[in-house]
């Protein structure tokens, strides 16, 4: 069973975001990034497939060398090998394209990635790989059971969860739930220094979009407080100003 | 044209959906096209859907597209995007938007623009604006591409009403070669309001002590008819469902209403509720980075608060 994990360096869940030269670039002086964390559970999960039924786990990453500390902290956490694409990122389809091309002639059995990354919040990346590798998808899972040549997954959908099953290979996308994220050890931190990240070109440039500026949302206009005696109020204003109830 | 993809749920367009379809009437509007509505379904279902702005709607069956798909719904939407020479294609960020939209912007070699929050900017180029960090900002996309996918987040586009007519079409596709996943079975949650297309939601934190004292948060819920959540601890201690977690690393919601009693609003909580238009926040404690969040606020004890807040609602919906 050979998987390839993708992995997209974000920055930290607590990060207060701004942005430089006029706003058209996200600023990322002191943000210190990490793997996003769905795609830490994909890892988790691969680690947890590999182990029971043997193979190999791949991360693959599409960044520049700033990024190399996120793809050694997934080869501690238990990785066999890692790919970097050595371009900058720049929306969905580059990374899909990027990827496609870079494992061209590699086969694997299953790809997972996460359900999304939490700086650009595509949601893109396994809908459009499993298109463009003419590979089955089963988006948002909270468990994969790979079986023989399929695979049966849980994914949710709107209202609900649906328990799909799939040919290999197949692409899925990580939602919570789908394991506990594992957390280096030192014997992996050790190993990692020395297991394989091949950095590879960038085969070319398939974006068709451009983040050209950012906003922040805006501020609120300040609490308007409400005595706790007479809580009931807020009911009252809720309807009264706001015409919500 | 413009093809908008419906939802159809118990014989009824979803409110996703609705809103889908204004937008695509207004883009259509705005760039002197049309909108077409496709869906999978009988006639019937799309038979009204002028009204939500479809000048054309497109009924789809055949075999292989009984049950949802990614490749059976992409493939059958791919087919009548060709013959109707569809330029853009509007879905709504659901679940099933979300599997479908990359599918056809491959397709289609279409430039996919997700998380999309308002209507297209044409003043120079063409751009729209999408959510990023998890709706921590903003940002302007450009679309550098004939072909558009372009996906909305629900709650973002108000529906209008149109007076259009829109004659039904019926097409019938076998989609049964594309199709690579089976549904084994669904498990819906019966008779709740799903969070992300709740328009009121009342949530709540680790400040309620116990998954026992969920019985008022549920009460105020249903006299308002609002959908539940929670902050990431409780579920994570299984106090609660994982489908009620929001938050970064959760559901992102944007409701008309979020209250909030007993959460404390860290960053990565805020990230995920934010967008809501009014933000009601309950919690003993005055120095809680939520309030700096909030419309409204009650520093006060949540035990004590909530009951009052569904007495209040109750006498109102009593009349
Ligand atoms: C990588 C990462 C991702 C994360 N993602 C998310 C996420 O997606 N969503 C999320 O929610 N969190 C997330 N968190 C966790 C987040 O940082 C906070 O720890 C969490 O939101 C706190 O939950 P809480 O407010 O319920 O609990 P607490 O922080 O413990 O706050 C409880 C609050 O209740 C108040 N309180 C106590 N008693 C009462 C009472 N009787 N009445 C009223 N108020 C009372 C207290 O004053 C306090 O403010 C994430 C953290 C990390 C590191
Ligand atoms: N730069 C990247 N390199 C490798 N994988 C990525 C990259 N960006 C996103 N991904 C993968 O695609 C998933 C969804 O990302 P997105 O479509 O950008 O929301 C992430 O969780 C990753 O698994």
């Amino acid at each position: 069973m050979n998987i390839l994990v993708c992995l997209s360096a974000v920055p930290d869940t607590t990060t207060k975001i701004t942005f430089t030269d006029n706003d058209t670039k996200f600023n990322t002086d002191g943000v210190q990034f990490i793997i996003n964390p769905y795609d830490e559970l994909a890892l988790t999960k691969a680690l947890e497939i590999t182990e029971a039924k043997g193979g190999e786990v791949t991360v693959i990453s599409v960044g520049e060398a700033s990024i190399d500390p996120v793809i050694r902290k997934a080869l501690a956490i238990g990785a066999h090998k890692a790919i970097r694409i050595d371009t900058a990122a720049k929306d969905g389809m580059h990374v899909a394209q990027s990827i496609k091309q870079a494992i061209e002639g590699q086969s694997f059995d299953l790809i997972l990635t996460g359900r999304e990354s939490i700086d650009y919040n595509g949601g893109q990346v396994a809908g459009l790989l499993s298109e463009l590798m003419d590979m089955s998808l089963v988006n948002v899972v909270t468990s994969i059971e790979v079986e023989g040549d399929s695979v049966t997954a849980i994914r949710d959908i709107d209202g609900g969860r649906e328990t799909v099953s799939a040919s290999l290979p197949c692409v899925l996308s990580a939602q919570k739930e789908l394991c506990e994220p594992r957390i280096p050890n030192m014997r992996g931190i050790m190993q990692a220094r020395t297991k394989p990240l091949e950095v590879i070109a960038p085969a070319g440039d398939y974006t068709k979009t451009d983040y050209v500026g950012y906003e922040l949302p805006p501020a609120k206009e300040g609490v308007k407080l409400i005595d706790a005696a007479n809580a009931e109020e807020l009911i009252d204003l809720l309807r009264s100003e706001k015409k919500l109830i | 044209m413009i093809l908008v993809f419906v939802e159809i749920e118990n014989g009824a367009i979803k409110k996703s959906s609705q809103e889908a379809l204004t937008y695509g009437a207004d883009l259509a509007d705005k760039t002197n096209d049309t909108c077409g509505a496709i869906g999978v379904g009988s006639p019937d279902a799309l038979s009204n859907l002028g009204k939500f702005g479809a000048q054309s709607a497109f009924a789809l069956s055949g075999a292989g597209l009984e049950t949802f798909t990614p490749e059976g719904y992409s493939h059958a939407i791919h087919e009548v995007a060709n013959s109707q020479n569809a330029i853009t294609i509007i879905v709504s960020g659901s679940y099933t938007g979300k599997s479908i939209a990359p599918k056809l912007a491959v397709k289609l070699n279409a430039a996919l623009t997700t998380g999309v929050v308002a209507m297209v900017s044409t003043d120079s180029g063409y751009s729209v604006r999408k959510t990023c960090f998890s709706n921590k900002a903003f940002t302007s996309v450009t679309v550098n591409s004939e072909k558009k996918v372009i996906s909305i987040v629900p709650n973002s586009y108000e529906v209008k009403a149109f007076d259009y007519h829109a004659d039904v079409t019926e097409v019938s596709i076998d989609a049964v070669s594309s199709i690579k996943t089976k549904s084994v079975s669904v498990d819906k949650i019966q008779g709740k309001i799903p969070l992300t297309e709740a328009e009121l939601v009342v949530s709540a934190g680790r400040g309620l002590k116990g998954p026992e004292n969920w019985v008022m948060v549920e009460e105020l819920a249903d006299v308002l008819g609002a959908a539940t959540a929670c902050s990431k601890p409780v579920s994570d201690m299984d106090w609660r469902p994982h489908s009620e977690h929001v938050g970064q690393t959760g559901i992102t919601i944007k409701p008309n209403l979020y209250i909030a009693a007993g959460i404390s609003g860290a960053i990565q909580h805020l990230a995920g509720v934010s967008s809501s238009k009014v933000i009601c926040v309950i919690n003993t404690d005055p120095e809680a980075p939520f309030f700096k969040a909030a419309d409204y606020g009650i520093v006060g004890d949540a035990f004590e608060v909530i009951p009052k807040l569904i007495a209040r609602a109750k006498e109102l919906k009593a009349g």
